[in-house]
């Protein structure tokens, strides 16, 4: 069988651009840049999360950094990470475009320093005038409907639901209220960020039909994160394959699975 | 003139952002940069004067979730 990654009839689309992998990986808390850069070779992802921090003139770190992403030849998806108004992320997300020189733009807008809990109101605000600037958002948000209404609405082409908290591991949470959101919008990218823990909630996100998943630390603070990053793509390679295979319904009772016709002793 | 750079107080003789990134040792780094919590493009920083107080976030490329 064809390598599901590279299935010419299934395509992961997202703002125009097709992409061979459905992990995005995160690039902080890995051990070493070296690490970093395997794991990023290891899990297949076309698409890196990157920030912008503040930095002591003289130092460059900043610049190594970029110059070890760039090397990779990856698409990087720059996050807002941290940002707690719509005004802090419009400025933080334009300052990413500048630097890094794509539209596209994780919007986080933080309402809650315990949970990381997106602050909706506000991601709402920052997606509306990121939009129409031309950004191309990825809004990092919950499962509620009415949310990704209004994201839809404010010019938002994708939506990225948590699974739980960010680098809680915990997998995802509301399988119900996921699995409505898929239902909700059949047609929109949708990709669980944040909360996967393991490669099986990976492969369980997958077969509930999202398109992808975003997750750093599941990799980065792994004992072997390279491992460990190869272990995701077989994961959501898995998953996706089972998604167009169509899973069987589960059932309450148990169906004997060899023919009960021709048994001995009968 | 006395500002907050990146959160700290600074004393500084730059009149514009532009001269504020030379007098800091930035160089040709790869920045960003915001004045009062406002993006300031690259090709504005020399137009960007500041003012008594002001708050400048210099950002640069880092690893991120």
């Amino acid at each position: 069988m064809q390598d599901s990654a590279a299935r010419a009839d299934d395509p992961f689309r997202i703002y125009g651009v097709t992409l061979g992998s459905r992990l995005l990986m995160g690039t902080s808390m890995f051990d070493s840049p070296a690490i970093l850069a395997d794991s990023a070779r290891a899990s297949g992802a076309e698409v890196v999360t990157v920030s912008l921090r503040r930095e002591a003139g003289g130092s460059r770190a900043g610049q190594a950094f970029w110059d070890l992403i760039q090397a990779l030849g990856l698409r990087v998806l720059p996050n807002t990470a941290g940002c707690k108004t719509a005004k802090e992320a419009v400025a933080t997300a334009q300052m990413a475009r500048e630097i890094f020189g794509t539209p596209w733009i994780k919007l986080e807008v933080i309402g809650d320093d315990d949970t990381l809990q997106p602050d909706v109101f506000g991601l709402v605000e920052a997606a509306r005038i990121l939009s129409k600037d031309g950004f191309h958002v990825f809004p990092y948000t919950t499962e509620d409907l009415i949310v990704a209404e209004k994201l839809m609405g404010a010019g938002c082409e994708a939506l990225m639901p948590w699974g739980a908290p960010i680098g809680s591991g915990r997998g995802l949470n509301n399988v119900f209220g996921l699995k409505a959101l898929r239902a909700h919008f059949p047609d929109t990218p949708l990709i669980v960020d944040a909360g996967i823990g393991a490669p099986s909630h990976a492969t369980q996100a997958l077969e509930l039909g999202y398109d992808a998943v975003l997750l750093n630390t599941a990799i980065a603070r792994a004992g072997d994160a390279v491992a460990m990053a190869h272990a995701f793509r077989l994961a959501v390679e898995a998953g996706r394959e089972a998604c167009l295979a169509m899973l069987m319904e589960p059932r309450d009772m148990a169906a004997p699975s060899t023919p009960v016709f021709g048994k001995a002793f009968t | 003139m006395n500002i907050r750079v990146n959160g700290e107080p600074c004393r500084v003789t730059s009149r514009d952002l532009a001269s504020l990134l030379d007098e800091l040792g930035y160089g040709d780094a790869t920045v960003a940069t915001a004045l009062n919590q406002t993006f300031v493009r690259k090709k504005d920083r020399a137009e960007a004067k500041l003012a008594e107080a002001d708050e400048v976030e210099i950002l640069t490329p880092r690893q991120g979730g």
